[in-house]
């Protein structure tokens, strides 16, 4: 009798764990570190990652992307599309319809107005909402009813998915920040810090820069979910102490952006504690070529069109450039397993990938200074080819970072080999990339003759990427030396796609004008990709859920996020 | 009738008595032998060890020391013993340099804003005004405005050295003239410079004669510490991307690059930190060394 007591009430037992396990909150505390730490909960007074990714913990969009670059309805049961009568025929109408039920942390129902509220902050001039150019081309937002939000473009928008869908665009309550539209965006510091949201967590203590504590959502609509009970959210220190705050002593359980050497995280992820994990977005480390005369003769035409670059505007000095690098080797000594080697500027999606270029992931010296002997690049007698005088001698400019200055050092070897004399410089990250109109050492006024640096496009839509390479990019002194088309890029023919592209909305075509008009760049050597970078995270082996995301916040299913035993 | 005892032999010179402390200071002669060994190093040991620092042999990367690299290879295979020998040359070079600019502007104000009342004021206050001025800052400005004319007139490694020099130079010979000036300031009121004046030194050769020589002893500590922190502010330098180009090695870049790799590879950071701490070391020794000698009060001890 005793005996099937006890079996029966294990029996039991066995039967609940299953349902305790996954109950809200059952999993305890997890702890996340970001050695940048976020200054705010609101992604729209923020571009940064680190705060939207803290603020994407309560704030969410109608739609995200997934770790596979797919649209993936939200708050929402459907993605409007074509085909389902949500996006119109014409393109120039997308209708979200809400899902039934949805509460706000507060209690209250999340309705359509709070989609046009958030349209209406954001776009407001005086507030300098960081993602007003997702809303690019709104006209306006209808609210026929409670759950239908109709947005209206003013032109047809092939791609209608920048409002409302991925990171950087959620939706806001009305009702808590109605009183924060325009100037006083910025002095609502309450609302701020503490965002009423429809996430799975709401924070209780917001400490700018520092920590940030969360609970779970009382009013999250999956009644199961989140697993874990409180989160706190900790800001600042270094990558190489965070990485080992998750891989070697285990006090974390999440850590964000180890941009490590690859020997230094693979003797932290030895220690046995944590999971380096990786995921392969758009970034791409590349080498810009410049096609104008920066000679400082020049006074005030310097680095403009006016003036042809010497040597570097003849197409065989720049593919034999590209032909001494070897790309694999370069990425294994920077990258390790967190790069692949590329010769593509457009890496990812995988639909957008172009094959046609391949031949460059083998180096080839000999091919390359045969190259030159037969363009009449004569070597000298120091060893450095030239040609009516012209002499091929590059200076090569980037910024202050570890890997990169290993990168030059090895590059400018191959150069040597192939008779080109190189002139190394780095240049601080923050002069190099701060975009000060008076400095002669920033990446786009590009007073050198090859400079090299990351970039990457946000979400899945490479078109305004693409269109980075067109005439009216340059950067001149006209444009305060403003614009993305560093190399002076200018060609008729690219222009053309570009224009295609903006108006086609079938996804097979935008795919093969993307891939034209990368095989185009990369043909004319313009642009010499050399390692498609990963984004790196560590997680602790006892955090499970955990899946990786490029194309959105890396915490965009933190409510999945459990507490493996 | 007096009889006056003639000299028997000829009155020792002053710097042999210098040399006689000098030799009994036990870490001075060991101090010297070190740094004497150091400069050895740095300016021959190109002949004995051949081997080109910026060459990147992939074949032999992240090596630990052995026969082939004696202190190991880096992450591109560059030697790192030959690294260390050509980067010493640099960083010696800016030290000694950027020292010698720095003591000679500080004494010069120094001596000029403590023998003169009527400059004090004025000198003092730009003093106070380089003091206050934020290094880095400056720095970054001059690095904007002379770096191309320079690399232009000299080419890009002896512009950057210049350049660096004149910068670490001009902001870091405060605290010489303070030190000088306070020195000058008391000496003045001693009694034999009263009755030099009064047989009508000028005041050019009253500072070079009389007031110079005695305060040589705070100068050379100054001189002392000067090396140390001209070599440490080349590396932060260095390190901001605003030194030598970067292919090009000082002992501050190879341990700010080996820091990353404390871990790992420890000898890569204790290489250029033990060069760096012993030069330093030893240049303060002898400092201190030369300091004792040169102070008569202290010789005829």
């Amino acid at each position: 009798m005793k005996m099937k007591t006890i079996l029966m009430g294990a029996a039991c037992a066995f039967a609940m764990a299953p349902a305790a396990f996954a109950e809200r909150g059952s999993d305890g505390q997890l702890n996340i570190i970001y050695w940048q730490a976020p200054s705010t909960m609101n992604q729209y007074l923020s571009g940064g990652n680190k705060e939207q990714d803290a603020a994407a913990l309560v704030n969410e969009p109608l739609a995200r992307y997934d770790a596979s670059g797919a649209i993936v309805p939200w708050l929402v049961d459907e993605v409007p599309t074509v085909e389902n009568g949500g996006v119109s025929a014409d393109l120039k109408t997308i209708t979200w319809k809400l899902t039934e039920g949805l509460k706000w942390s507060d209690g209250t129902p999340v309705t359509s107005s709070d989609v046009k509220f958030t349209w209406e902050y954001c776009t407001d001039p005086d507030g300098g909402c960081a993602s007003s150019n997702y809303f690019d081309g709104v006209a306006s937002i209808d609210t026929p009813d409670e759950r239908t939000a109709v947005i209206h473009f003013s032109e047809p928008k092939p791609f209608p998915y920048g409002p409302f869908v991925g990171a950087s665009t959620p939706i806001i309550q009305k009702a808590q920040f109605e009183n924060c539209v325009g100037a006083k965006a910025q002095e609502c510091t309450t609302e701020n810090f503490n965002p009423i949201g429809t996430g799975p967590f709401v924070v209780t203590d917001f400490r700018p820069n520092d920590v940030i504590s969360f609970k779970a959502n009382p009013n999250y609509r999956d009644p199961n979910k989140p697993a874990f009970a409180t989160v706190t959210f900790k800001g600042g220190g270094d990558a190489q102490a965070a990485g080992r705050s998750v891989l070697e002593t285990g006090e974390f359980d999440y850590a964000w952006n180890l941009q490590l050497s690859p020997d230094v995280l693979a003797s932290m992820e030895s220690a046995g504690k944590g999971t380096v994990i990786k995921g392969f977005g758009t970034s791409v480390e590349r080498i810009m070529i410049n096609l104008t005369d920066v000679s400082p003769d020049l006074g005030d035409e310097r680095g403009t069109i006016k003036h042809p670059h010497p040597f570097l505007s003849d197409i065989n000095v720049r593919k034999a450039l590209s032909m001494a690098i070897d790309r694999a080797l370069l990425t294994k000594i920077g990258y390790g397993e967190t790069g692949k080697p590329t010769c593509n500027v457009l890496p990812a999606p995988a639909i957008y990938v172009s094959t046609a270029n391949d031949s460059c992931l083998t180096q080839d010296i000999e091919g390359a200074n045969k190259l030159l002997d037969d363009a009449g690049w004569v070597k000298g007698s120091d060893g450095i080819r030239a040609k009516d005088g012209v002499r091929l001698s590059v200076l090569y400019q980037t910024s202050t970072n570890a890997v990169r200055q290993k990168y030059q050092a090895a590059i400018k070897q191959w150069w040597n080999q192939i008779g080109v004399e190189v002139e190394l410089r780095n240049i601080s990250a923050s002069v190099f990339f701060g975009s000060d109109p008076g400095s002669n050492d920033t990446f786009q006024k590009f007073f050198a003759d090859v400079e090299m640096y990351t970039n990457n496009f946000n979400g899945t839509d490479p078109e305004g990427y693409m269109a980075s390479w067109t005439c009216a990019q340059i950067p001149s002194p006209e444009n305060q030396w403003q614009g993305n088309n560093m190399p002076r890029f200018c060609n008729d023919d690219y222009e053309a796609l570009v224009k295609e592209m903006s108006v086609t909305g079938d996804i097979n075509k935008r795919a093969e004008l993307a891939k034209a008009m990368n095989d185009m760049l990369m043909q004319n050597y313009i642009i010499l990709p050399i390692t498609h970078r990963a984004s790196v995270s560590a997680r602790s082996n006892t955090l499970g859920g955990v899946d990786m995301n490029v194309w959105d916040s890396q915490m965009w299913n933190v409510a999945d996020w459990t507490r493996a035993k | 009738m007096t009889d006056t005892a003639q000299p028997t032999k000829a009155p020792r010179s002053q710097w042999w008595d210098i040399w006689d402390q000098f030799r009994h200071h036990k870490g001075a002669m060991l101090a010297s032998f070190v740094f004497l060994l150091i400069l050895f190093a740095v300016l021959f040991g190109k002949f004995l060890w051949p081997i080109d620092p910026a060459y990147n042999d992939f074949g032999a990367m992240d090596q630990r020391p052995s026969l082939a690299h004696p202190l190991g290879t880096d992450g591109l295979g560059r030697d790192a013993l030959a690294q260390m020998i050509q980067g010493g040359r640099t960083s010696i070079a800016v030290g000694l340099t950027a020292m010698l600019l720095s003591l000679f502007l500080g004494t010069f104000i120094g001596v000029l804003s403590g023998y003169f009342r009527r400059l004090d004021g004025i000198l003092m206050r730009i003093t106070d005004l380089f003091l206050a001025l934020p290094l880095l800052p400056l720095l970054l400005v001059m690095m904007m405005l002379f770096r191309e004319p320079l690399s232009a007139a000299f080419g890009p490694e002896m512009g950057i050295f210049i350049l660096m020099v004149s910068a670490i130079g001009i902001t870091s010979w405060m605290p010489t003239a303070r030190i000088v000036r306070g020195d000058v300031l008391a000496l003045k009121e001693r009694e034999f410079i009263l009755s030099a004046q009064s047989i009508g030194t000028t005041p050019f050769k009253m500072i070079m004669r009389h007031i110079l020589p005695n305060v040589m002893s705070p100068i050379m500590v100054s001189a002392t510490l000067g090396i140390a922190n001209a070599i440490i502010t080349e590396s932060a330098l260095s390190f901001l991307g605003l030194g030598f180009p970067p292919d090009f090695p000082t002992w501050g870049r190879l341990l700010n690059d080996a820091a990353e790799y404390l871990q790992i590879y420890p000898e890569r950071v204790i290489w250029p930190g033990l060069a760096i701490s012993l030069t330093v070391l030893s240049v303060n020794y002898i400092g201190d060394g030369l300091r004792d000698a040169l102070d008569p009060r202290l010789r005829k001890r």
